[in-house]
């Protein structure tokens, strides 16, 4: 009997140490979700490169353009940081299964578009995995030098005030522009008609929103010479 | 036996049924447009009009105020205004509609996409009877408003609207490009500005301009950031170059003949000056005119279309203030190579008219396209940029003659840098030129774009540029914009697996002839049982 209780402990020991040599973040979700296949670059390696060099990234798409003559625009995120990739050459057939969360590879050529960071002339290839991202409240970020490292990313800023609201053609149909007040500061972000157009909500919602009206917006924190938020949703308070 | 009667009914009931759908999804063939004896006032006609503004509300103003216009000529036609802020978009949006039998009546668009529009039969309505029709054409005697008669339109600028031999256009502005120079700059450098730029001059000056400060800035603007010369339209910037060389392009026909070694000879030229990031482009960058006005640029290459964003005294600006830099601007036509014989592009959006069932509506539809050919609206417009009027009856009019003499009187209306470059295409419309018109020209524009996008970024990753990677640009180029079949080049592109929907339709028509068959087979073997 003893023999065997002796067996049994020395298995368990040996269970505990074959545990114990395993790497610390098998089952770290976060880890996962970030692996990089061989050749990928990590966000920081990314930001790191020079405008002009080849890049290489793996992302969760968080959403696109519409798709046209074989090439669409994406934002793309990882748990680092957000991506935005201009005029991916992609099939119609690639486009569709490129639903919110799907992952993908990029490999492209670093561009920077009046402090725009992008991936230009890039190659898609559909990974498996998904990952759909939370929005980040960079509302204590505006202007601050900090926004610009959640550039690209899917966020939300909160308690703005409405200043000014122009179609981009006087009229209906085309992009919106809005101004926003917050704390003394204007802030100019947009309704991009080819991510949210004249159908979807947010569009929608502009034509019934009004100067002075405090808003909660999200959208992808795209960059303009400053930060010009591509809005996704809005919400008065 | 009746059972397979059943089968039979209903398989073929099923192939039928497929077949109809397919049918469903066919394209009609529209009719030839037939120009009615008179134009019907007692019927009421809607027309659509897609037309494109360069973000500058004064030109939305203008079409609204054309269309209010015409309207009040001709109660019975209602024009509905579809605006769009590039030609990309119009041509995207014809493309699709194009498919579904609902373009526009009336578009602002290009002579290329037209030839893509083509691609339906009689989607496009030919002009040649319109144009000279001596009740409804240009001038004609039943015409309600004082319209150009053929003879007071610019003909450099008519011909550009013949693809082959036939008219689907007519002219709506016209534009070049231009040089937008800060001379303070090129003095700086110790050059002066000649009267006509040679592609030679700008590359000597670019490449002496990257000279730089211990302490990294740029010793001509004191700053970090210096591109000497930025280039907007990378297609015009190729097509002028082997325009001017005599390198072939492409002939009337559509025979691609733009990749040889003479064009690898002028991407050379363009590398050097990559190499050194002393060349950039728009595609890459951004609007030369942003660093132009910011003094982080020397030679802006746009269009005369553009010429309001250009200058420290610009009207329009899209850097903020603080980004602003004071300078010296000249303007001088695109840089040649041979400046006794200078050759340039010529641009600038047409007017096309859309075919549809009903000729009395399409009749309408010239109608107001001929309208926007009228002083009031070719004079207003023109004067909103550095464009064109393509009438000679706006040209010399009075009100025009008056606008150009001008010059400088305000930094607005009379912007000097906008009526320098207008007067640049004046000047030179003899010496402007098109590329042909054919299905795939523009894809063969994109593709010399392409070529220069391609080779300035290769260049500027430092990569050595030589006549393999020549080829296997070449190759890439071709079969990214589809000319390898232009070209006579074997594709080897796989097409990939057969469509769902096609796959399901062959079988269903397979399984029924199998069906058939076997019925047929079965009968035979009992007949003869019987027998």
């Amino acid at each position: 009997m003893k023999k065997i209780v002796i067996l049994v402990l020395a298995a368990v020991l040996m269970l505990g140490l074959v545990a114990c040599t395993q790497p610390a973040n098998t089952n770290d979700p976060d880890a996962e979700l970030n692996k990089k296949s061989e050749g990928v670059m990590t966000y920081a390696e990314y930001m790191a490169a020079a405008v002009d060099a080849e890049v290489v990234i793996e992302a969760y798409v968080q959403g696109n353009q519409s798709w046209w003559d074989n090439k669409i625009t994406l934002y793309l995120q990882d748990l680092d940081g957000g991506y935005f990739a201009y005029e991916v050459a992609c099939s119609e057939t690639d486009a569709a299964k490129l639903t919110k969360g799907t992952k993908v590879k990029i490999s492209g050529v670093k561009g920077d578009w009046k402090g725009e960071i992008e991936v230009m002339n890039g190659t898609i290839e559909i990974l498996e995995g998904t990952w759909v991202a939370e929005a980040t409240d960079v509302t204590a970020y505006l202007g601050t030098d900090e926004l610009i490292k959640h550039q690209n990313k899917f966020v939300t800023i909160k308690d703005l005030t409405i200043a000014a609201i122009t179609y981009k053609n006087g009229e209906p149909g085309d992009d919106i522009y809005v101004d926003f007040t917050k704390d003394g500061k204007t802030y100019s972000f947009c309704v991009e008609r080819y991510l949210t157009g004249p159908e979807t909500d947010v569009y929608k919602a502009f034509a019934t929103l009004q100067v002075g009206d405090v808003v909660d917006i999200e959208g992808f924190l795209y960059w303009y010479d400053a930060a010009n938020t591509h809005i996704t949703a809005v919400v008065k308070k | 036996m009746r059972i397979f009667k059943r089968l039979i009914t209903m398989l073929l009931a099923i192939t039928l049924l497929s077949l109809t759908f397919v049918a469903c999804h066919a394209k009609r063939k529209m009719e030839p447009f037939v120009m009615p004896e008179e134009f019907d006032t007692s019927r009421e006609y809607e027309i659509s009009f897609w037309a494109k503004n360069d973000t500058n509300m004064t030109q939305v103003g203008i079409y609204q105020k054309a269309i209010k216009d015409f309207e009040a000529i001709y109660p019975n036609v209602k024009v509905k205004l579809e605006l769009y802020t590039n030609y990309a978009d119009i041509y995207k949006d014809v493309i699709n509609n194009v498919m579904t039998g609902t373009t526009p009546n009336v578009c602002i668009t290009y002579p290329d996409h037209i030839a893509t529009y083509m691609m339906g039969d009689n989607v496009v309505v030919p002009l040649d009877e319109l144009l000279v029709d001596q009740k409804y054409g240009l001038g004609g005697d039943r015409i309600e408003f004082d319209s150009p008669a053929l003879s007071e339109m610019v003909p450099e600028f008519m011909e550009e609207c013949k693809i082959g031999e036939t008219y689907y256009a007519i002219p709506y502005m016209r534009s070049t490009e231009a040089c937008y120079i800060n001379k303070t700059f090129v003095e700086k450098l110790g050059y002066t500005v000649p009267d006509v730029l040679t592609w030679d001059f700008i590359f000597e000056v670019s490449a002496a301009a990257m000279e730089k400060n211990e302490d990294g800035t740029f010793k001509v603007n004191g700053q970090d950031v210096l591109i000497p010369f930025i280039y907007k339209s990378t297609d015009n910037m190729m097509i002028q170059m082997l325009k001017q060389k005599g390198i072939d392009y492409s002939t009337q026909n559509g025979d691609i003949l733009m990749f040889n070694d003479d064009t690898k000879n002028v991407l050379y030229t363009i590398a050097e000056s990559a190499s050194i990031k002393a060349f950039n482009t728009f595609a890459r960058i951004s609007y030369p005119a942003n660093y132009l006005n910011a003094g982080q640029c020397i030679f802006a290459i746009d269009s005369t279309a553009g010429a309001t964003w250009m200058g420290s005294n610009a009207p329009l600006l899209d850097i903020s203030e603080d980004q602003l830099v004071q300078f010296e601007t000249a303007v001088r036509i695109a840089p040649q190579y041979d400046v006794e014989s200078p050759q340039m592009i010529s641009q600038g959006p047409s007017i096309c008219v859309f075919n549809k069932e009903d000729d009395q509506e399409v009749l309408a539809s010239w109608i107001f396209a001929q309208f926007m050919l009228t002083n009031s609206v070719q004079i207003s417009y023109a004067q909103t940029e550095g464009y064109v009027p393509v009438t000679l009856k706006a040209q010399n009019s009075a009100e025009y003659q008056d606008y150009l003499s001008r010059e400088g009187e305000n930094n607005d209306f009379y912007y000097d840098i906008k009526l320098k470059a207008t007067k640049l295409l004046l000047d030179n419309t003899e010496n402007t030129f098109v590329t042909p018109v054919f299905n795939g020209s523009m894809s063969l524009r994109n593709a010399a774009g392409e070529l220069v996008e391609k080779v300035n970024l290769y260049a500027r990753q430092g990569k050595k540029v030589d006549d393999a990677y020549f080829d296997s640009l070449f190759e890439s180029v071709i079969i990214n914009n589809k000319l390898d079949q232009r070209l006579g080049m074997s594709s080897k592109r796989d097409l990939g697996a057969l469509p769902t929907t096609s796959v399901v339709l062959i079988a269903v028509v397979g399984a029924a002839w199998l069906v058939i068959g076997s019925c047929y087979v079965v009968g035979l073997i009992k007949e003869k049982k019987k027998k």
